[in-house]
């Protein structure tokens, strides 16, 4: 500081105000930072989970704050977009033209479709079936595609084409998860890299440079020890066993390897058992609920349990096979961070297979033409009048139901089971013992959610904000249930590397989330009776007949860019 | 810094604040240092009292101000944060300087230290990342050389105000 002084009489005025004014903006940038961080949602909450269950943990519980945003964010797209002109509209506020149906389809069976709303005298329970199930009163809301009949809405002179509004909302959604989850997953890619590039500097680094000396609170202080005491003791574990695998020999590595290929054909069975029961649960479920309602026998009781059937073998399902899963992946001898990069990948290609399954065997019955039931319309109108809110209705279904196990869990059996624990001494209940908390597992219910959320936005534009509410509250359930029900992890576990996993599988849940939107734009034919695309043949056809209205350079511009010889360069980059 | 510096002072001895030396018992009242596991290993390096009981005089405060700033250069940091871990004050980093290091990373409870065998491990992975000269003992150049290479270095030698 006196070298600091003694060079500052030498300079000139000029410079010393200069560096008076940069000094001074340093420190306003610095406290700007300082205080937007406290506007970041839930950022004492994570980090006080962070210095107590580590930094693996603390991951899960980030994760979900950017589902969060990001499911706030598709909401506010497709609101804006689609839900609020129809809504502006249909209070009178501006013109709107009614989606006629050109003489084309002259086949009127095609165009009949009533919902059954709220007529005459309906009973409360109803109302709560409906709310459950997304028919009746619900299927006729903004919530489900069937709402919106609006072909454009003339706003003084311009038109606002609402198919192609539809349309290019849902590209947007499906463009923007995908860019945002690029974009974080090549921060953590970076980070990872950097970890792994110097894998012999990170004792150093953690032991001279571990401590934060700006950290002034001692609770905080102690948050800090505890992580970095959990770090270094994860460092070293895997170290060792590392050590343990380098040096196994030959014998021993042929029985494990034959022994590895064993239980992933195992694996494999358990896996096309529970496709094949999905499969046949789903089409027993659509025949049978579809018959009661269209003759509107409602008041029976087993028609919700009907119509529940597939979210429960999905759920079933989805909760058996980790755990057969994580009881077989011990024989298989990996080191604890494979072993749980092994069990998350078969756990995520269980459940995202469920729901393809599920939607596979809707599209097998809605295009079931066999004997001539979709002759007329190219699906099988009788049985779906209107198909998107049908699987519109599914995807609610397999929403609301996630949200009612993940609710229940923590409610009947981990808050029984901490007081059985914590009361009762005797030694069966404590060798029993709490649970911890399975970080695999819960991250793969969330993005289970989220792909369920993807697929059905297109066919319900309001589920985004159910998914936002729904993951908004079992934040809190997960950190009180953390907080009293669980004990630390006997083995803790590192981050970085999973926050990278994490993204990778709610890209490729993303990216499966893409198949189903895309065969049901482009190949299976839109409802006549409801929905936007009333009058083209697939939702997809919208887009090449706005083309054609735009002036034939910028016809010429498009097709060209349409072209593979410049689309595939340009998805490249 | 020279409020802060006078806050710390009895009463009575306000005036003289650029003379005057402040106990180590108060210089630990300050919120930066409280928490910070390294306390005491900071006033003694910092302190240039001859009587060895670790007080403060104004030129050590401002002295120590200034390691700590954000416009302190790297080496000075390093040099400074040598002095620090170096618990037995004979120049180099040996084992039990180590040991004291981690134990006080790790916190000060029975609970919060690493078993023996986990201490031993590290500290060899420490000094084989580390110990070029291969004398089991981390003297200051080494240190510097790691330090150099280590991102979260620059970012955690930082005090405020």
């Amino acid at each position: 500081r006196d070298f600091q002084q003694a060079d500052t009489e030498h300079l000139s005025r000029w410079k010393r105000w200069k560096r008076t004014s940069s000094k001074s903006l340093k420190k306003a940038l610095s406290e700007v930072k300082g205080l937007s961080s406290y506007l970041v949602l839930w950022r004492h909450d994570i980090h006080s989970i962070e210095g107590k269950f580590g930094t693996g943990i603390q991951s899960y519980f980030s994760f979900l704050r950017f589902l969060v945003l990001l499911n706030f964010i598709i909401f506010i797209l497709m609101f804006s977009f689609i839900t609020l002109p129809i809504i502006i509209s249909k209070y009178g506020l501006f013109n709107n033209t009614i989606v006629n149906i050109s003489p084309k389809y002259i086949e009127d069976n095609c165009t009949i479709y009533e919902p059954s709303g709220n007529k005459g005298l309906v009973y409360f329970y109803t109302y709560l079936q409906d709310l459950l199930s997304g028919t009746g009163i619900l299927e006729v809301t903004s919530l489900f595609y069937g709402y919106y009949t609006i072909d454009a809405i003339w706003i003084s002179t311009m038109r606002y084409n609402l198919p192609l509004a539809y349309l290019l909302a849902t590209f947007a959604y499906l463009a923007l998860s995908l860019l945002w989850i690029i974009k974080r997953s090549v921060e953590g890619f970076k980070q990872n890299l950097v970890h792994d590039a110097d894998p012999f500097q990170s004792y150093c680094n953690k032991v001279f440079a571990g401590w934060d000396f700006c950290i002034t609170d001692p609770n905080a202080a102690r948050l800090k020890h505890r992580s970095l005491q959990c770090e270094l003791q994860t460092d070293l574990q895997e170290e060792k066993l590392k050590q343990k695998i380098a040096e196994r020999t030959m014998k021993e590595k042929l029985r494990i390897y034959s022994l590895r290929i064993f239980i992933n054909i195992i694996v494999l069975a358990i896996l096309s058992g529970f496709f094949y029961s999905i499969y046949r649960v789903t089409v027993f479920s659509q025949e049978n609920s579809n018959v009661s309602i269209r003759n509107d026998t409602r008041t029976d009781s087993a028609n919700l349990l009907v119509q529940y059937l597939p979210s429960m073998v999905i759920t079933l399902a989805n909760f058996i096979g980790p755990l057969i899963f994580s009881f077989l992946i011990r024989f298989e001898d990996y080191t604890p961070a494979f072993e749980i990069k092994m069990t998350l990948l078969r756990c995520v290609f269980l459940r995202l297979a469920n729901i393809g399954v599920l939607l596979f065997s809707l599209w097998s019955q809605i295009s079931d033409c066999g004997t001539d039931k979709c002759k007329p319309c190219g699906y099988n109108y009788k049985l779906y009048p209107c198909w998107e809110s049908d699987v519109g209705q599914e995807m609610y279904k397999l929403m609301i139901f996630d949200f009612i196990v993940i609710l229940a869990v923590p409610l009947f059996v981990d808050f029984p089971r901490m007081l059985l624990v914590t009361h009762c001494s005797c030694k069966l209940v404590q060798w029993f013992g709490l649970q911890e908390f399975g970080i695999s597992d819960s991250v793969l219910e969330i993005i289970y959610g989220q792909t369920i959320c993807w697929i059905g936005t297109f066919f319900a534009p309001l589920l985004p904000a159910i998914a936002t509410i729904k993951y908004f509250v079992i934040f809190y359930i997960k950190k009180i249930c953390l907080k009293h029900t669980r004990k630390p992890a006997a083995r803790p576990i590192r981050a970085s590397s999973s926050n990278f996993f994490f993204l990778l599988v709610l890209l490729i849940g993303l990216i499966l989330a893409f198949i189903p939107v895309g065969v049901s734009i482009a190949r299976i034919p839109s409802s006549k009776a409801c929905g936007p695309f009333r009058n083209f043949n697939t939702s997809w056809e919208v887009i090449p007949d706005t083309i054609v209205t735009f002036p034939t350079g910028l016809q010429q511009v498009l097709f060209g860019m349409a072209s593979e010889a410049f689309a595939v360069p340009f998805f490249m980059i | 810094a020279y409020k802060r510096f006078s806050e710390l002072l009895p009463k009575e001895m306000r005036e003289n604040a650029c003379s005057a030396r402040v106990p180590k018992s108060d210089i630990l009242m300050l919120p930066e240092l409280r928490a910070n596991p390294f306390q005491h290993r900071i006033c003694h390096v910092f302190s240039t009292s001859e009587t060895g009981d670790d007080s403060m005089s104004f030129e050590d405060f401002l002295d120590m101000l200034s390691v700590f700033s954000d416009s302190a250069t790297s080496d000075i940091k390093s040099h400074y944060a040598f002095r620090i871990f170096d618990f037995d004050d004979d120049g180099t980093l040996d084992r039990k300087d180590l040991e004291q290091l981690v134990n006080c990373l790790t916190g000060q409870g029975e609970d919060s230290r690493l078993s023996s065998a986990e201490m031993e491990q590290l500290i060899q992975n420490i000094l084989e990342e580390s110990d070029i000269d291969k004398d089991g003992t981390i003297n200051l150049s080494e240190f510097q050389h790691i330090v150099s290479r280590s991102p979260d270095f620059a970012r955690c030698g930082g005090l405020q105000g």
